[in-house]
């Protein structure tokens, strides 16, 4: 069975139809890229599967592990193993990024009918994870992406997606807004967690991200739509020809 | 907002029961009959009486204010009862004579009279309406010469320094609702630390309105002497009921050279339906007085009543004092609140600070009012306020009224503001983290608190992070 089994998949945001009809099937271990021009739906697929309320599902249905997903409220999407990084991650004031980060864990932890980690415990598996983004432990101490930079809460995103062990996750352009040292160690942070039993989808507009995290698969997202799939080569060819090479019309007009 | 959302039903709030318990309660009415049979009936001597009458004078001739940013019908002064006790009550009695109806209803509001059940280190003076009806580890206090008590008890007890302090601080025409509290109230606590005494535990007031038709009216005089430290608290709940009921305290603090008087309260009357009916009018005048280098900080969590009218102040006349305000007030449903403070810099080097976190959600009206004053004296002085509002939904308001009055050039007069407003995005990031709506919106909240929360003492802070919780649920739609 697929990890993650997408079928004609329609949705609007405001009445307007954005999605409409998309079919991907992600299994454990793959990495798929999703490219398209601005205004594509990428990022709005990302937002779908995770469950944001902005979205109506009209059509079409997206099942993980043989669940249905979208009969699911956003956090049991994440306690079901479902991690969206943000394109912009939210501030939360007066709130630790560990007290946080720790709180997300114990919720996923008690809804699969595990004990929660007490504060120390949990130190010591931070003390680990922060290694993935090369951070020091004071990063935990200040409110969740308050007055970070564009590179750190980017970099805070990996740091809790290392934390929350997802079974899918989906980075919604997390390279946007990157320098090359921080586009490094984000991509360098997704790249250790690869793993057999964890798919990860790539949401981008650039292929630069894709020099770092090499997909297995990608595909173009254009008008709402899955125009074109391939291998990873198809990224080399779009950064070549522009993505006028497959939708007909000129970057920028699509908007 | 999306239905999930919408769909987060209100909780009922859980102090809203009524003690079925024989009460002696005077018919409705005001007039000087009224301030004389609350006196006789407590027992005072003469200086206290004519103390009252004077009150009562003043407050014939004076008018209602109308300058806060709320909004009710003209309260009918003769419709309320202003005295109402316990048949049981024996004020004086010791705690084993408290009638057990009486305990019962303090243990269901969690406040156990019993010492050996109360949490270690914190002393209750438990009022019921008129009365109070019992005070803990008076015996303990003694010991280190503190006294806290009733204030019934101490106009028998400890005349001369009632006498001394009473009205020092708020005088008796202060305004309006000063005034009627002057001449009926009924009762309250009253504490005491001696010079250079730092009281062992933690001191609290738990208020409980019971009758109906009735106004509370206490009256609350702490006063540290030079050196002395006392950390006090008090708590608040009322009934469900259809009508209004009005709430005139006064709170008086004084603080001598060098002393420091910490005032926290977490204020939870009944806030009326959703569409405003019924609920408590919470119109309090709390003030301070600091000698030089003394210090008065207050917190409060305001999240009940129809209507929260208060200013809690310190009058900074001491060189070197500090005064401090850490409010969070909240209002949901139909609650309407003007609150804030009023720091007075008198003395040389006086230090101030504000911190005001207004949370609007429902069809609540939030207004921060705060006054700022440093006076031609007060060479050196400095103030920070720092006024933040949070709006969830679009039916609410967050008003700010900061009057700032500086009449000496060598002060530093700081203010800050902000507002802004719980989106869907914040508690969708909570909720992709495992959050349930709920949840996220407690976290975010409580965040927005936090310079707040940790001046309390940390039993009250958990308990002031729960009530947050249940009086902002179903608030977000």
């Amino acid at each position: 069975m697929a990890l993650l089994q997408i079928s004609n998949l329609h949705a609007n945001a405001d009445e307007k139809e954005i999605l409409k009809g998309i079919s991907l099937t992600v299994n454990a271990g793959e990495v798929h890229a999703i490219m398209g021009p601005n205004g594509s739906g990428k990022s709005t697929l990302a937002q779908v599967l995770a469950g944001h309320p902005a979205y109506d599902v009209t059509a079409g249905s997206a099942m993980l592990d043989g669940e249905d997903l979208l009969d699911m409220e956003a956090e049991e999407r994440a306690w079901a193993g479902v991690f969206l990084a943000f394109q912009y991650p939210v501030e939360i004031p007066g709130v630790t990024n560990a007290y946080f980060l720790r709180m997300a864990y114990n919720e996923i932890r008690k809804a699969r009918g595990l004990e929660e980690l007490d504060p120390m415990d949990f130190l010591d598996l931070l003390e680990e994870k922060l290694k993935v983004v090369e951070w020091g432990p004071e990063i935990m101490e200040r409110a969740v992406n308050f007055g970070f930079s564009g590179g750190e809460k980017k970099r805070n995103e990996i740091l809790q997606m290392a934390v929350l062990e997802p079974k899918l996750a989906i980075l919604d352009e997390t390279d946007s807004g990157l320098d090359i040292d921080a586009l490094r160690i984000v991509a360098d942070g997704v790249n250790k967690l690869r793993s057999p039993d964890r798919a990860i989808i790539l949401v981008t507009h650039y292929q630069r991200l894709l020099d770092y995290i090499v997909p297995d698969f990608v595909h173009v997202l254009a008008g709402g739509k899955i125009i074109k799939s391939g291998g990873k080569e198809l990224a080399h060819e779009l950064e070549a020809k522009g993505y006028e090479w497959l939708t007909g019309i000129t970057e920028g007009a699509a908007v | 907002m999306s239905t999930e959302m919408e769909a987060l039903v209100n909780r009922e709030y859980k102090h809203g029961w009524v003690t079925d318990i024989e009460q002696d309660t005077m018919p409705p009415g005001l007039s000087e009959e009224t301030v004389r049979f609350i006196s006789a009936k407590k027992n005072e001597p003469q200086w206290l009486l004519d103390w009252r009458l004077k009150a009562f004078r003043r407050w014939l001739e004076m008018t209602e204010p109308t300058w806060p940013n709320v909004h009710y019908k003209p309260i009918d002064y003769q419709a309320i009862a202003y005295f109402s006790a316990p048949k049981t009550a024996k004020p004086l009695g010791s705690l084993d004579e408290v009638d057990p109806k009486l305990l019962a209803t303090y243990e269901k509001l969690g406040i156990p009279l019993n010492e050996q059940k109360l949490l270690a280190g914190v002393a209750v003076d438990a009022i019921f309406d008129s009365v109070s009806v019992g005070t803990t580890f008076k015996a303990a206090l003694a010991k280190e010469g503190v006294i806290f008590c009733s204030f019934g008890e101490a106009v028998q007890e400890h005349p001369e320094l009632v006498q001394k302090y009473l009205g020092s601080v708020v005088p008796a025409s202060d305004n309006y609702f000063a005034a009627l509290n002057s001449a009926v109230f009924s009762d309250g606590s009253f504490v005491y630390i001696p010079k250079g005494v730092r009281c062992p535990m933690e001191l609290s007031t738990y208020f409980r309105i019971n009758a109906a038709n009735t106004g509370q009216f206490e009256r609350t005089l702490i006063v540290a002497e030079e050196g002395a430290y006392v950390s006090y608290l008090e708590g608040c709940t009322a009934p469900k009921r259809d009508e209004n009921q009005l709430h005139a305290a006064v709170v008086e603090l004084v603080a001598l050279d060098d002393a420091t008087i910490k005032y926290s309260t977490v204020q939870n009357w009944y806030a009326g339906d959703e569409n405003g009916v019924g609920g408590i009018y919470n119109f309090v005048t709390k003030r301070g007085k600091a000698g030089a280098r003394a210090k008065i900080s207050w917190t409060q969590v305001e999240t009940g009543s129809a209507i929260t009218w208060k200013y809690p102040s310190v009058i900074l006349q001491g060189d070197d004092s500090i005064g401090e305000f850490y409010s969070v007030a909240v209002v949901n449903g139909m609650q309407q609140a003007d609150t804030g403070t009023k720091m007075i810099h008198i003395g040389r080097n006086t230090k101030s600070t504000i911190v005001s976190k207004g949370i609007s959600a429902g069809r609540g009206q939030n207004s921060y009012r705060g006054q700022v004053k440093i006076l031609p004296k007060a060479h050196g002085a400095r103030n920070y306020t720092q006024c933040d509002s949070m709006l969830i939904g679009n039916a609410c308001g967050a008003h700010t009224f900061p009057y700032i009055d500086v009449q000496n050039s060598s002060s530093d007069v700081e203010h800050e503001a902000s507002t802004s407003k719980i989106g869907e995005d914040q508690i969708f990031y909570c909720k992709a983290r495992g959050l349930n709506t709920e949840h996220a919106i407690s976290v975010i909240v409580n965040g927005f608190c936090k310079e707040v929360f940790r001046e309390l003492p940390m039993e009250f802070a958990i308990e002031a992070q729960k009530l947050l919780g249940v009086s902002l649920e179903g608030s977000v739609g």
